[in-house]
């Protein structure tokens, strides 16, 4: 595929991403932030995401198939997956973080585990996202092309 | 040596449990030239900076390297688990060996209280996360303070930070949104309402931007 066309689709794929509000400004300051000498920037704090979060998620899952359940434990996971979705401008996840938040609060393990839903899913959905956009970068690179830089208003 | 030591840059120790988190601060701090340092605890903090636990200062500070370790800022996160960010910014201001090195804390939460109680603890700003290059770019003048008596590098550091600067810009004007202009701030803010960045109102620093 041509190089000009690859870009555009980058361009057009990621703002898509913005718009729906997957991503925010803090995902632009990554971006901003790599260049010739730290190529991979994007692509490593991506993959330390996606690690983290990973056992995050399996580390909440245990936690609330407990007898008692350790709401303050929770409580932790949940703060470390709104910090790192946060920094990463996951924005979506980072909401649903916070509304997990609160229902450990409450020590309300139902809602506790619908939260727990509701953050896997956006997790996954943007982790699909991410992967695309990165697949996308490797091929306009590959291409010879430059990754173009937008801001969320692209 | 002589030459490495004409160019000489700005250390910083970074502390964040977080890897992302360490990730990111790291290249912020390298994208500003400064020599970075990143460790997961406050605990690897101290050990790295060559404090001994149940040890006076004065009588047993030996920097775990073999040169003398010079960490000329450290910017930690407050959450961390053992030690918070808090109890190490205390150690370090109680360290009579230590004190004179600038802290910066870095949390996610807005919490005024928090932020009052480590800037009276000694620590010199506080940035909200996720931090970005323009918070970054405020912690030459805390560097200055301490490094004041090294004016020989003085200027190295300024031609270095100019030309990071210059770099820095020509990226934002390809993005055509002033990044590293100081007004961002107060634009960041109509932006994104649920970042609100304390405001130091209790006379207790004075932000200088």
């Amino acid at each position: 595929m041509e190089v000009e066309q690859l870009q555009r689709s980058f361009i057009e794929y990621t703002s898509g991403l913005f718009r729906e509000g997957f991503l925010d400004g803090q995902f632009s300051q990554l971006q901003m932030l790599q260049d010739e000498t730290n190529p991979d920037f994007v692509f490593e704090v991506v993959s330390l995401f996606f690690e983290d979060s990973d056992r995050l998620l399996h580390d909440l899952s245990l936690a609330l198939d407990q007898q008692n359940v350790d709401f303050k434990k929770i409580d932790a996971h949940v703060h470390q997956f709104k910090g790192s979705s946060s920094s990463i401008g996951a924005q979506r996840v980072k909401t649903a973080c916070i509304a997990f938040r609160s229902f450990c609060e409450e020590q309300n393990v139902e809602g506790c585990l619908g939260c727990l839903q509701q953050v896997k899913q956006e997790y996954l959905l943007v982790k699909t996202k991410l992967e695309a956009l990165l697949r996308l970068e490797q091929q306009i690179v590959a291409a010879g092309g430059a990754i173009p830089t937008l801001n969320e208003f692209s | 040596m002589g030459l490495a030591a004409a160019e000489a840059q700005f250390h910083v120790l970074a502390v964040d449990d977080s890897s992302i988190d360490r990730k990111l601060i790291e290249m912020l701090l390298k994208k500003t030239s400064y020599h970075v340092t990143t460790v997961d605890s406050g605990s690897k903090a101290l050990e790295f900076l060559g404090w001994n636990e149940g040890n006076s200062d004065e009588a047993f500070f030996s920097p775990k390297n073999n040169q003398e370790v010079e960490v000329n800022l450290i910017i930690t996160d407050y959450c961390m688990p053992g030690m918070t960010g808090y109890d190490l910014l205390k150690k370090i201001k109680e360290s009579a060996v230590l004190r004179d090195i600038p802290v910066v804390i870095m949390s996610s939460e807005n919490v005024p209280s928090r932020i009052n109680r480590c800037l009276e603890e000694g620590a010199e700003e506080f940035f909200l996360k996720p931090v970005r290059l323009a918070d970054v770019n405020k912690l030459k003048p805390h560097i200055m303070k301490t490094k004041g008596k090294e004016t020989q590098n003085h200027e190295n550091q300024d031609n270095d930070k100019e030309i990071a600067e210059t770099e820095i810009q020509s990226q934002s004007q390809q993005q055509q949104t002033p990044q590293s202009n100081p007004k961002r701030k107060s634009m960041d803010e109509g932006l994104s309402p649920d970042r609100t960045r304390p405001r130091y109102n209790n006379g207790l620093t004075v932000m200088s931007n």
